[in-house]
């Protein structure tokens, strides 16, 4: 398969993904470009917050329209990521390609962890 | 005064796993506000329009450094819109605890596959 035609389907598959499982995207984008498509980590990373624009856009649209976004709340929240990103991209651009490719992995782990929690919750409330 | 400190504590947080992971952050955001007394879909839905400035800082950030694949961006992006719209509708269906638990499988695999 040609890299554009992998690239679209990976992205087609990541958004179902992500939809479906109410995941943010980059979960699924990150490794679609480091697996999928080659990419170094950190290259892979950058991209993926790029690929994250249009999602969050119309997504954040759509949840406006329904009146459920706290602009205000989200504009603090959002302010202040700043802060958290500068800091982040410092430490990420000084780690090595492994160790940044195993810290992702650990936070895929984590992430796991918390959507395994969550469906066991739900299974107890639906047997009890 | 104290929400508003909490809200901005979120919000670095997510910003730090934005730059260091490539992720939104709304794995921190959405339980933070939840924690708050929030209700899951307007947690859900603020948290995504905040992820949206965390990705846009995260993006400008990283196209200093030239690390930015425009074209990827693009070909992934664009089509996950219609993915994201696709799968929403789907997990009014689908969705369910067995679904959910083989897919924190997967993503298992896929934390072992990067790790090695």
């Amino acid at each position: 398969m040609s890299h554009v035609a992998l690239a679209l389907a990976l992205g087609l598959a990541g958004g179902v993904l992500a939809g479906l499982f109410g995941v943010g995207g980059g979960i699924v984008f990150v490794p679609a470009l480091t697996l999928g498509l080659g990419l170094a980590q950190l290259t892979a990373e950058a991209t993926s917050l790029a690929a994250i624009i249009p999602v969050v856009a119309v997504g954040s649209y759509r949840q406006h329209r329904s009146g459920l976004v706290d602009w205000r709340s989200a504009g603090i929240i959002g302010l202040c990521s700043l802060v958290g990103v500068l800091a982040g991209a410092e430490i990420a651009l000084r780690l090595p390609e492994h160790t940044l490719r195993r810290g992702f992995a650990a936070f895929l782990v984590l992430a796991a962890a918390q959507m395994a929690l969550r469906a066991s919750r739900q299974l107890r409330t639906v047997e009890a | 005064m104290r929400r508003r400190a909490a809200l901005a504590g979120v919000g670095s947080a997510a910003g730090l796993l934005a730059a260091l992971f490539g992720v939104g952050g709304g794995i921190v955001i959405v339980p933070a506000l939840i924690a708050r007394g929030w209700q899951a879909h307007r947690a859900t839905a603020t948290s995504l329009a905040a992820i949206g400035a965390a990705a846009v800082f995260g993006t400008v950030r990283y196209a200093f450094d030239d690390l930015v694949v425009w074209r990827d961006a693009l070909l992934i992006g664009l089509p996950a819109v219609a993915g994201v719209v696709l799968g929403t509708t789907l997990a009014q269906r689908v969705r369910g605890p067995h679904l959910q638990l083989a897919f924190a499988c997967v993503m298992l695999v896929v934390a072992g596959r990067l790790a090695w």
